[in-house]
């Protein structure tokens, strides 16, 4: 390669990385200002708004239940059909609920809970606030001395870290089920079994880790589609790639943090 | 009317460029207290530019906005925030909250900025929306109403705290004759009733003429005239009449190409 070709390259990698460093910055401010208003609403006035936070809760996190149950149940099957063959060579058939637990509560709730919620609530808040962005709403607010991040990024940052946690321990129960499904009907072993042997193998580490994990997710996926939605310009075009866009990198961001939690837990806890 | 006594709005040496190219050249302007100022100008021109900068949403590149005596441009947000509540802003779409109705939206201002009791709130909310017209669609959500109600409905949020400074970003354009003298009466009912300062921006002759106490045209990024209406029914700078009279032929050009046309059609050389 040339020492054009270099320069060139370099330049590229140069400019998306600075590009991902603004786009970093701007999503601190915006997470910054959104705890900033959040604890000041929880002290002095304005307060923060909970009948719009309750009705974003209802919205965001009481709506996907449905899916985020089938979701996990289908997982915690898989999971139980994959192991089996494999804990059966070891004649360890009875270890299907260890495993199938701990991955759960560990792993597979929290991240497929919040998969699930950035593709049903991430890209609606996205396209949402984005609309209000070219409709001139979001100026309008501003300009009338109603701060956006307040008014409405926070009952949205609210609901979905509080939906988010509430959706996983649903759906660790859920998918943990799931398993025992397989381990009943198909493997034909007693479901009071399976059901004991989870509740010794899980370890208050387990659940907790896997909350905590989760409270992250959602603050990170809704954070992102804020800050997509308040972003966008340039007319529809514009909603739909911010939509595309918090989705994808929601999705990124979350399991780059799940990778990085995951190990600072393994070392630290 | 004089300038001379306690501007509400005051500018002075505004300059605005984007991407390198100028937009706003050394604006000056003092607006006193209860007049309707009227800016026109063709599309381009700077109109929006400017009002977006004096009502916070652009940080001019030079230049002081002072809005009530107070520099709004170098105020901390908090600050900014005091200033906007003294006034309000009619947009060009109306700009209603799509997920709240009518009654909510007018009510908006009035929830987030005063401690009165729901009570009155609902009261002031039916007496604006009776100024405007539409009492009797409070509970209507702002996509169950046409484009000339949501404009009403958007002055009568604009004007829910009683500003002393209303802006109005091209209040006519999408309107038929009709509602367009609707929102005009309303411009000039306002200033009677409640005593308000006006400042549109519009590109409406007509209707500049009929509410203005003073005209400004603006024209490449700078004010080409400044006075009462009646300086703008027989204008003697050939740019304010082509405007004023609309005209195709004259000084404005139409077209706002740099490259030559030839050049562009064939390519770089020409055959």
């Amino acid at each position: 390669m040339s020492a054009a070709a270099w320069t060139r390259l370099l330049e590229r990698v140069g400019s998306q990385g600075e590009g991902f460093l603004a786009y970093m910055g701007g999503l601190g401010y915006l997470g910054w200002d959104a705890l900033k208003f959040t604890v000041l609403g929880l002290v002095v006035r304005p307060r923060i708004k909970a009948d719009e936070t309750f009705f974003q809760m209802v919205r965001l996190g009481v709506r996907a239940i449905p899916i985020i149950v089938l979701v996990q149940t289908f997982v915690g099957m898989i999971l139980a059909f994959q192991l089996a063959p494999v804990l059966a060579d070891y004649g360890q058939l009875d270890k299907v609920a260890t495993v199938v637990a701990i991955a759960m509560f560990r792993e597979l709730g929290p991240l497929i809970s919040a998969i699930v919620l950035t593709g049903f609530a991430g890209a609606a808040i996205a396209a949402e606030l984005g609309t209000m962005v070219v409709g001139e709403e979001i100026a309008a607010l501003r300009t009338s001395g109603i701060h956006p991040v307040r008014f409405l990024v926070v009952p949205r940052v609210i609901a979905a870290v509080l939906m988010t946690v509430a959706l996983t321990v649903v759906a660790d129960i859920v998918g943990t089920a799931g398993g025992g499904i397989v381990d009943r009907f198909i493997l034909l072993r007693d479901s009071w079994e399976y059901y004991h042997t989870v509740v010794q193998s899980l370890l208050v580490k387990d659940v907790l880790t896997g909350l905590i994990k989760s409270g992250v997710f959602g603050f990170l996926l809704v954070l992102i589609s804020c800050y997509e939605g308040l972003g966008v310009a340039g007319g529809a075009g514009g909603v739909g790639r911010a939509t595309t866009r918090s989705v994808v990198l929601s999705i990124f961001l979350i399991i780059a943090a799940d990778c990085a939690f995951t190990a600072a837990f393994y070392f630290l806890w | 009317m004089t300038a001379d006594v306690d501007p509400i709005l005051e500018l002075r040496g505004i300059e605005k460029f984007f991407e390198g190219r100028q937009v706003l050249r050394n604006i000056n302007l003092r607006v006193p207290r209860g007049e309707t100022l009227v800016i026109i100008g063709g599309s381009g021109c700077g109109k929006s530019t400017l009002l977006r900068t004096i009502i916070g949403e652009y940080a001019p590149d030079a230049g002081h906005v002072y809005i009530g005596g107070e520099d709004a441009c170098c105020a901390s947000p908090e600050r900014l925030d005091r200033i906007r509540r003294r006034f309000g802003i009619l947009f060009q779409s109306g700009a209603l909250y799509s997920s709240m109705t009518v009654g909510e939206n007018v009510a908006l201002p009035l929830r987030e900025h005063t401690d009165l009791d729901e009570k009155i709130v609902r009261m002031i909310v039916k007496m604006k929306l009776e100024l405007v017209g539409l009492r009797d669609f409070e509970d209507l959500m702002p996509a169950q109403i046409s484009g000339g109600m949501r404009k009403r409905v958007g002055l009568a949020r604009a004007i829910a705290l009683d500003p002393e400074i209303v802006f109005y970003d091209e209040p006519s354009a999408g309107l038929d004759p009709i509602a367009t003298s609707v929102i005009d009466q309303l411009i000039i009912d306002l200033r009677g009733k409640l005593g308000a300062t006006s400042l549109v921006v519009t590109h409406d002759m007509q209707s500049a003429l009929r509410i203005a106490d003073r005209i400004a045209m603006l024209y490449g990024g700078e004010f080409i005239a400044v006075g009462p209406p009646a300086e703008f029914s027989s204008p003697t700078d050939p740019r304010v009449r082509q405007f004023v009279e609309g005209l195709a032929d004259g000084p404005i050009p139409l077209r706002v190409s740099k490259t030559d046309y030839v050049t562009d059609l064939l390519g770089e050389e020409p055959v």
